[in-house]
């Protein structure tokens, strides 16, 4: 699992039916300070999350975990909400 | 298994409830020599470890979610799973 901030939305109408209804957002990863790392990837959300928050999101098959249709073809699922950046605490 | 050092903790009132109680720890992956490099990676806590451990994180499903859950099947990648009092290396030469 790794930090990451929302920098935006995707819209795909033609998507797989199992991915329907589903919100798609660009996420960039954050590294230990919260500095961009790497490039920005799609990750499909669980938990509500928007534009500008700090969330986390799960890699591999566990992606496709959070929902009823365990066939949902994810990767990359945004698992939670930081509450704030003061809420990731160093030392 | 990798290697990692345990930075801090995060809290985030909003996330999946399959662990809701669970802690969620920043951790910086390092070398068997104690580097840090450059992969940060966020681990639910199934040991008790805490700030400055050097540690052990599962990076599979399926341990990952019974280690720190008690059951298979939630949305995890990482779990720490061991503490690690100490690294014996063979010397260069």
């Amino acid at each position: 699992m790794q930090l990451a901030r929302v920098i935006g939305t995707v819209v795909a109408t033609v998507k797989n039916e199992s991915l329907e209804g589903r919100k798609l957002l660009v996420v960039q990863t954050l590294n230990k300070d919260l500095e961009p790392s790497g490039k920005p990837i799609v990750a499909v959300d669980s938990v509500g999350a928007g534009v500008g928050e700090l969330v986390f999101w799960c890699r591999g098959k566990e992606a496709s975990f959070p929902f009823k249709r365990e066939d949902t073809p994810t990767d990359c699922t945004i698992i939670g909400i930081v509450d704030s950046n003061a809420h990731v605490t160093q030392g | 298994m990798l290697l990692a050092k345990v930075l801090g903790n995060i809290v985030a009132t909003q996330k999946n409830h399959r662990y809701q109680n669970a802690s969620v720890m920043l951790c910086q992956q390092i070398t068997p020599e104690g580097e840090e490099t450059a992969y940060t990676v966020l681990a639910l806590n199934a040991v008790d470890a805490g700030v400055g451990d050097t540690v052990l994180i599962v990076q599979e499903g399926w341990s990952a979610s019974t280690a720190a859950t008690g059951k298979s099947g939630a949305a995890i990648d990482s779990a720490i799973v061991g503490v690690v009092d100490r690294i014996d290396l063979l010397e260069d030469e």
